[in-house]
C-alpha cells in the first residue's frame, strides 16, 4: 500500500498558483539571461516582457504567500529523514524569499538608475529610490547573483521533486501536482 | 504500486540528472556562454574601448561631454503626427548633454570629427523622452553587425579599412561627409539628427516612420580642425559655456515623415529631399554645466526611451544601442570612484 493515499494535498489555488508561477519564473530567468546576450531588435519586447512579467510575478507572489499562511501546507512524510526535511523546509522559505526579493530588486535597480519602469500597455511605476550610483551596483549585482542562485535552486528543487516522485514515491509531488486529485488510482 | 519492487532506483536518477543536466545546459546556451561567437552587449561595448582600455567611470563612447538644462517650447504641429504630450503646445523641462564622439574623455577637440547631443524631454502626464543624435547627416553603417565590423577593423590600419569597406560599401557616404563637410568651433552650429527612424502614432492611431532632427538657429562659421586645434583641447565646452551664459542658445525640431518605399531599416540612406517636414518646436538651452557635477552624468539617453506616441521602427539600431548603452551605463557607474565627482577634484588633476 503506498502513502501517497494518505498525504494531504496543497488546495486547488495553491497548485494553480505553483504551476503557473513555476512557469513564470523560468521564462523570467530564460529572458532575463537572454536579452543580455543579444543586440538584436528581440532586445526591446525581451526586456518590456522581463519587466511586465516580473511585476506580475511579484504580484502573484504576495496572494500565494497569504494563502500559505493561512491555509498551510500538507506534512512531510512522517519518515522523511531529517536532513531531507530541514532541506525542504529551508529550500522552499528561500524560493519564497527569492520570488518576493527579485522583482524588488528589478524595480529598485531600475529606479537607482534614473530609467522609467514601464512595463506593457504604458504602465508606468514609480521610482522606489533616487539615483544612485553606489545603490545601482549593488543592486544590479544583487539581481544577477541571486538570479543564478535561484536557478540553481529550482533545478535543486526539481531533482528533489523528481526524487520524491520517482524514487520515494511518497506522495510529496502528488501534493502539489498540477493534475486533479486520483483519489482511487493508487491502490 | 509497492517500493519492495525490483525495480532499480538507477533509471528515475538517471532521468534526474537528465532533467537537472539539460536544463542546465539550455540556460548557458541561451545566455550565450556556449557561443563565444554571439555579438552579445558586453563584446560590443568592449569593442569600443581604445587600444589602453576604457576610461573607468566614463561612458563607452561619446566619452567627452558637458551637461546643459533648459527647455523644449512645443508649437503645437507635432500633434498632426504623434499624440505624445511633448508635442502639444507648451514648454517642457530639458536635460541634455554635448558631446564628442570618443571613448576618450580627454581627446582633443579637433581630433574628434563626429559630434553629438543627448536629449531628455519630461513632461508632466510622466513620460520621458530620451535621444542621442549626431552631426552627421547619415550613420557610418547599415546594421549593428556592421559596426562591430567597423571597431574591430578601424584600429587594424588601411588595409583592414579596404577591407570592411569591401564589405560595407554603404560606409561611403558617411566617409564623404566626413572628408568634405565643413567643421564649425561651436556646439551652437550644429545640426543634430535622430539618423534613426522611429513611429510616430497620432490621436487617430495612424502611425508613420520619421526621423528628427535639431537644427541650429546660429549661423555656422566654417574652421579649419587646424584653426580649432589652436584654440586648444576643450575649446568647445569652454565656447558653449560662455555662449549660454550671454544669451540662450536655440535650434529647431524638424520631424521628417517616410513615404511608401523609403528605407526606413537603414540610417546610411538618406531620404529624398522634399519630405514632408514639419517644425515641431524649438529646443532652448539656457544653462551649461560641468559633467562631473552635472545632472546628464548619470542619465542614459537611452534611445527607446520613448514617450507614449512614440516607438521604435524595424531600424535594428535603436535596440542594439539600448543594449550597448545599458551595458555602458552598468560598467561606468560602478566605477564611480575613478571619476570623482567634484569638479575640485577634476581640475586638480592634470
Ligand atoms: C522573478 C523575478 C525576476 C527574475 C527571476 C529575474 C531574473 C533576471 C536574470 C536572470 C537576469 C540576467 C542577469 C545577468 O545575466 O546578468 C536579469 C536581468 C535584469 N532584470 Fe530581472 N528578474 C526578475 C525580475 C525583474 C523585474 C521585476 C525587473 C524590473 C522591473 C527586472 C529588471 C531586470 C533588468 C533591468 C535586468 C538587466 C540588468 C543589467 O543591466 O545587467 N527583473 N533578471
Ligand atoms: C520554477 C520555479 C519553482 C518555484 C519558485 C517553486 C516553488 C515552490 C515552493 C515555494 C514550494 C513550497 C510550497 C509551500 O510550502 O507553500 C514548492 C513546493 C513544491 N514544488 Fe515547486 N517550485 C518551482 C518549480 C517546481 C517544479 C518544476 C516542480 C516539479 C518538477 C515542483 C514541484 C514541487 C512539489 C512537488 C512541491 C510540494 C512540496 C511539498 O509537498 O511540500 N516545483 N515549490
Ligand atoms: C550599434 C551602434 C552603436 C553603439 C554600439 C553605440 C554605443 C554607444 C555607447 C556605449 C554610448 C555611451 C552610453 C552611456 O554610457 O550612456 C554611446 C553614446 C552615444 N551615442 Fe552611440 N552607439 C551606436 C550608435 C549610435 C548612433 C546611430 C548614434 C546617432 C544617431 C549615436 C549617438 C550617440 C550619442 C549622441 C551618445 C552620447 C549620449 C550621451 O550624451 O550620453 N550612437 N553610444
Amino acid at each position: 500500500m503506498s502513502r501517497a493515499m494518505f498525504h494531504a494535498r496543497f488546495s486547488g489555488a495553491q497548485r494553480l498558483l505553483h504551476w503557473t508561477m513555476a512557469a513564470g519564473i523560468v521564462a523570467m530567468l530564460f529572458i532575463g539571461v537572454a536579452m543580455l546576450s543579444t543586440v538584436a531588435p528581440a532586445y526591446v519586447p525581451l526586456v518590456a516582457t522581463h519587466k511586465t512579467l516580473g511585476v506580475a510575478l511579484f504580484a502573484l507572489v504576495l496572494v500565494r504567500l497569504i494563502l500559505r499562511l493561512t491555509l498551510g501546507a500538507p506534512p512531510l512524510p512522517a519518515d522523511l529523514p531529517p536532513l531531507m526535511r530541514l532541506g525542504a523546509v529551508l529550500s522552499h522559505w528561500a524560493l519564497y524569499g527569492l520570488m518576493i526579493v527579485m522583482p524588488l530588486l528589478g524595480w529598485a535597480m531600475l529606479s537607482a538608475a534614473a530609467y522609467p519602469v514601464v512595463l506593457f500597455g504604458n504602465v508606468r511605476l514609480p521610482p522606489i529610490l533616487p539615483q544612485s550610483d553606489s545603490l545601482h551596483t549593488l543592486l544590479w549585482a544583487a539581481h544577477r547573483w541571486l538570479a543564478f542562485a535561484f536557478f540553481a535552486l529550482i533545478l535543486l528543487h526539481v531533482a528533489a521533486a523528481l526524487f520524491h516522485a520517482l524514487v520515494r514515491r511518497d506522495g510529496v509531488f502528488e501534493a502539489m501536482s498540477p493534475l486533479p486529485a486520483k483519489p482511487t488510482a493508487e491502490r | 504500486m509497492s517500493r519492495s519492487s525490483s525495480r532499480s532506483p538507477l533509471v528515475p536518477l538517471a532521468v534526474i540528472a537528465l532533467v537537472a543536466g539539460g536544463s542546465a545546459a539550455a540556460f548557458a546556451y541561451t545566455a550565450g556562454w556556449l557561443s563565444p561567437e554571439r555579438l552579445t552587449p558586453a563584446r560590443l561595448v568592449a569593442a569600443l574601448a581604445p587600444p589602453g582600455g576604457p576610461a573607468l567611470g566614463h561612458r563607452r563612447n561619446h566619452a567627452k561631454g558637458i551637461c546643459f538644462t533648459g527647455e523644449f517650447q512645443s508649437n503645437g504641429n507635432g500633434v498632426a503626427l504623434s499624440k505624445a504630450k511633448v508635442f502639444t503646445a507648451g514648454a517642457w523641462p530639458v536635460l541634455g548633454r554635448f558631446n564628442l564622439a570618443t571613448p576618450n574623455p580627454n581627446a582633443a577637440d579637433a581630433t574628434v570629427r563626429v559630434r553629438g547631443m543627448g536629449l531628455q524631454i519630461t513632461t508632466p502626464d510622466g513620460d520621458v523622452w530620451r535621444s542621442a543624435m549626431i552631426d552627421a547627416p547619415v550613420f557610418a553603417v547599415s546594421t549593428p553587425q556592421a559596426f562591430y565590423d567597423l571597431l574591430e577593423s578601424a584600429p587594424k590600419g588601411p588595409e583592414a579599412m579596404k577591407a570592411f569597406i569591401g564589405r560595407h560599401p554603404e560606409f561611403m557616404a558617411f566617409a564623404g561627409w566626413a572628408g568634405s563637410a565643413p567643421w564649425t568651433s561651436s556646439y551652437a552650429e550644429d545640426p543634430f539628427n535622430s539618423l534613426n527612424s522611429f513611429l510616430f502614432t497620432d490621436a487617430a492611431g495612424t502611425t508613420r516612420a520619421v526621423r528628427w532632427s535639431l537644427r541650429p538657429a546660429a549661423t555656422p562659421v566654417p574652421i579649419t580642425p587646424e584653426e580649432l586645434t589652436k584654440k586648444g583641447p576643450n575649446y568647445l565646452e569652454q565656447e558653449i559655456a560662455q555662449r549660454v551664459a550671454g544669451a540662450p542658445q536655440r535650434w529647431t525640431m524638424t520631424v521628417t515623415v517616410a513615404e511608401p518605399g523609403d528605407n526606413t531599416a537603414d540610417p546610411t540612406k538618406a531620404w529624398p529631399q522634399g519630405r514632408r517636414t514639419i517644425e515641431v518646436g524649438t529646443l532652448v538651452v539656457n544653462k551649461v554645466i560641468a559633467e562631473p557635477d552635472g545632472p546628464c552624468r548619470d542619465i542614459n539617453f537611452d534611445p527607446t526611451i520613448l514617450p507614449r506616441g512614440v516607438s521604435v521602427s524595424d531600424d535594428p539600431f535603436p535596440a542594439a544601442r539600448s543594449s550597448a548603452y545599458a551595458r555602458s551605463y552598468d560598467l561606468r557607474t560602478s566605477e564611480a570612484k575613478d571619476y570623482p565627482r567634484t569638479s575640485a577634484a577634476r581640475s586638480a588633476k592634470p
